[in-house]
């Protein structure tokens, strides 16, 4: 096993090898937290002006102007593919991921430090592109974050289909190829680079989320990039994958023979594993917190690994419930039906095995564990639409109305965003030095909590009642002119959640420079970035390479002299 | 705080669970022949799946405050998990869900097969385009006259706007309409397309939503059981006029359908 430690005895002394094209996986990973906390930040701007457009359709609003409905399809695709790509993916991932994984598994760095810097700095040149979109001529594109052609493929299909479209697909390609390089990364990482006593069954089950997403990463990201590679050409270079013979306002474009549905296939055979690469790493670090803040071991830790695995193994699938609606054999429906459903099974078992670890614990409620239980809550409520959608026949109803928009958001929206909360407060006083603080957190945990769940939950009342998504106005169609209230009353609570997220800025950047000082064990947990000094060191273990000699979660071990075992403790202590 | 939380998730699920209960905003009232099994099985699964939401978070609720660490608590039961358990509530969970789905599916497949049409059925072509629908019936002879993306003119609506090629025989007594009408208790064997982008014909009352496809032309077919007007909703985005291409459909009583296709065949001579 090749370890790169001697590449890194010494970190570099100038700022800008330290702090910029830094080779250290802890600067990458705030590098990554720092890029995903703007995205977010971009991307819920972006759902504020969507949500007043709404119920204000002709509101002129300062400095922004009048929402156009080409505006409102711009600023929803941008909010998607930011939110996808730039906060779900990078955050859960690419920072804490980066930072925590090799520190876990008792490494020095990860296994291709150079190759990591890239994957950071090609994600934050993707970024740039998809930003650029918005100040080309036409403006950012109105496809959705799932791009249909022919409205991706044609640039007479709409304003913004023209230059912001191509930037579109370019950053969505970059954001693959820096994936894939990550995804590379983590997967060697976790294989070679292992402590002595690390066994695979006594990896946190936070490693064993940020492996399993890897893994689907380099193989749903690769799909992704060669469709985006694919799309392209269809725009710029005469070829006609997805686009068949078609007429826009009487003029025919001059493409023939290609199929819409085929960049569907593909985009979904991506776009479903790409949900959960959103919410494994929530999974991950729900179970970490929760165990740690009940004072208990993780309940049933190798149902919780197979789960994963088999919720990554089924999640390749099922893309075909995307587009029960869209054409493609019926009889297919059948068996991409019956398979989601199998993906619900291992979800449940985890729901069950979070509840069995807190039952008979002593619970905590310092802040990470609040955004642990909020996660299991939104977990539960987004995952239970879950077998509506899958079945064919009730997404004849239910298929793009805001019964999905409900769906998803819970899901792989605000629980995921629940895990980078409860990652956040966990490991901010590891990664800064310092704690946040309890009392912010907590007030900004109550509102948002209440807040998602005001903003969402009714949208599946909207689904029921048939108003469809992605209407820039609800103008046109009588029946859903009379279902405004409700958007009324889901913006009221958008504009308090948004509002609320400043509170945890200012904690974030507050703690960073003026919080308590944190010691190397604040939360008295077992894994091994708890056992070494606070912040690491550059080689994280300061010249020594721990050795692993329990599992992962040893809470209340009777007999034991405290009522946790570090992974490193010596065998003796009563453990396994 | 576990009190708070415990409250908050509480308050949280039953508000949410009346709004469903109390059915304040539901599935609007169905009027086609698919409406009685589409909505059975939508609250078969909505009660299953309430129940389920219901011990979920009431039980997260309830563990959140019950075992909230406080100086008398006992010590905590040093458990690793319990295989029986996890084997019990893995196979009732397969079994709910597999068992869900299959009572789904015959009804899935009613609307679908036979591939065949009914003879007897009603035929309309639906064609999408950026903002609009047209409907056309292939008049006596049953055939739908040729169409061509040459021949196709939007701004002159009509026969126009979908390419009709006057030239060909089949096309001379085809009708073509912005507004869709359909007899009642008669199958209607429905032809989806569109010319530009993906659209989808969505009319929630009928329980009918089917994308259109260029360069497909989809089958489906479906029964209007109740006299009346229902609103198309296009519910896949097809552009900036996505929110206003809208339409009607008006289902009559077969009098009125036959003297209004008669009608528009005079209109058209």
């Amino acid at each position: 096993m090749a370890t790169p430690a001697t590449v890194h005895s010494h970190a570099p002394q100038g700022f800008i090898r330290k702090y910029i094209f830094s080779l250290d996986h802890k600067v990458i990973g705030i590098q990554y937290f720092f890029l995903a906390l703007t995205a977010v930040f971009v991307g819920m701007f972006l759902s504020l002006l969507m949500r007043i457009h709404l119920v204000a359709p002709t509101a002129v609003l300062p400095l922004v102007g009048e929402i156009k409905p080409e505006n409102y399809l711009a600023l929803l695709t941008m909010h998607g593919t930011i939110m996808v790509f730039f906060v779900l993916t990078t955050a859960p991932q690419g920072g804490f991921g980066n930072y925590v994984l090799p520190i876990q598994i008792g490494a020095p760095d990860m296994a291709f430090p150079v190759l990591n810097m890239l994957s950071f700095w090609t994600t934050f040149v993707g970024f740039i592109v998809i930003i650029a979109a918005f100040f080309v001529s036409g403006g950012a594109p109105l496809h959705g974050w799932t791009g249909y052609p022919p409205m991706s493929a044609v640039q007479s299909a709409g304003p913004g289909e023209g230059l912001g479209a191509d930037l579109w697909i370019t950053s969505i390609a970059i954001f693959c190829i820096a994936s894939l390089m990550g995804a590379l990364n983590f997967i060697t990482t976790t294989l070679d680079l292992r402590a002595k006593g690390m066994t695979l069954m006594r990896m946190p089950l936070t490693v064993w989320s940020w492996f399993i997403t890897a893994i689907l990463g380099l193989l749903a990201f690769g799909v992704l990039l060669s469709a985006g590679i694919l799309l392209l050409m269809d725009r710029n270079m005469g070829t006609s994958f997805f686009v068949p013979t078609s007429s826009f306002s009487g003029q025919m474009s001059w493409h023939k023979g290609g199929s819409p549905l085929l960049w569907q296939h593909l985009f979904w055979f991506f776009g479903h594993p790409e949900v959960y690469i959103a919410i494994l790493p929530g999974m991950g670090v729900a179970s970490q917190v929760l165990s740690t803040f009940s004072r208990k071991p993780i309940f049933g830790y190798k149902a919780m690994v197979y789960a994963m695995l088999s919720i990554g193994f089924f999640g390749f699938m099922v893309w075909g419930h995307h587009m029960f609606m869209s054409g493609m054999s019926p009889y297919s429906a059948f068996a991409f039906s019956i398979l989601t459903m199998c993906i619900g099974v291992p979800s449940a078992i985890k729901t069950f095995n979070w509840l069995g670890t807190m039952w008979n614990g002593h619970i905590r409620f310092h802040t990470p564990m609040l955004y642990a239980i909020g996660f299991v809550s939104l977990f539960v409520s987004g995952g239970l639409s879950g077998p509506f959608l899958a079945q064919p026949v009730l997404d004849i109803q239910l298929h793009d109305t805001y019964f999905v928009v409900g769906h998803f958001h819970l899901i792989m929206g605000v629980a995921a965003i629940f895990g980078i909360f409860a990652a956040t407060h966990y490991w901010f006083p590891k990664m800064f030095g310092r704690m946040m603080n309890e009392t912010m957190g907590k007030i900004h945990f109550f509102i948002t909590l209440a807040g998602t769940y005001a903003i969402f939950m009714p949208m599946h009342y909207l689904g029921m009642a048939g108003q469809t998504r992605r209407y820039s106005q609800f103008t046109e169609v009588a029946y859903q002119t009379k279902l405004l209230p409700l958007q009324m009353f889901m913006t009221y609570a958008a504009v308090i959640t948004i509002a609320a997220q400043f509170l945890f800025l200012i904690n974030l950047f507050w703690s960073m420079f003026k919080g308590p000082k944190a010691s190397d064990n604040p939360w008295e947990s077992t894994t091994l970035e708890w056992t070494t000094t606070t912040p690491p060191p550059h080689d994280n273990f300061g010249g020594k390479t721990p050795v692993v000699n329990h599992g992962p979660y040893e809470y209340g071990v009777p007999g034991a002299a405290k009522d946790y075992i570090m992974q490193t403790d010596p065998p003796d202590n009563k453990a396994h | 705080m576990g009190l708070a939380l415990m409250l908050l998730i509480w308050l949280i699920t039953l508000v949410s669970t009346y709004f469903f209960v109390a059915k304040t905003w539901w599935l609007p009232h169905g009027a086609s022949a698919a409406t009685n099994w589409i909505d059975g099985q939508f609250t078969l699964t909505f009660i299953i799946v309430g129940i389920v939401f219901l011990a979920a978070q009431l039980g997260l609720g309830y563990i959140v405050w019950r075992y909230r660490e406080t100086p008398s608590s006992p010590p905590v039961k040093y458990s690793h998990g319990n295989t029986r358990l996890e084997i019990i509530w893995t196979t009732l969970t397969t079994i709910l869900f597999i068992g869900l789905n299959l009572m789904g599916s015959s009804v899935w497949a009613s609307q679908r097969y036979p591939f065949d049409p009914d003879p007897s059925a009603v035929q309309v072509e639906v064609t999408g385009m950026q903002f609009a629908w047209y409907f056309r019936y292939p008049g006596a002879d049953g055939k739908y006259g040729k169409t061509s993306f040459k021949l196709m003119d939007p701004s002159a609506g009509g026969e126009a706007a979908v390419g009709l090629d006057t030239s060909d025989p089949a096309s001379k007594d085809d009708v073509v309409t912005g507004t869709m009408y359909i007899p009642v208790n008669r199958e209607v064997d429905l032809s989806l397309r569109s010319v530009d982008v993906i659209h989808d014909f969505f009319v929630p009352q009928l329980r009918f939503k089917q994308d259109a496809v260029p360069g497909l032309n989809i089958h489906m077919h479906f029964k209007p059981t109740e006299i009346g007007e229902y609103e198309i909703a296009c519910a896949e985005l097809c552009g900036l006029g996505h929110y206003k291409m809208h339409g009607v459909v008006h289902v009559v009583s077969q009098e009125d359908f036959d003297k209004w296709l008669a009608a528009r065949e005079a209109e058209k001579q």
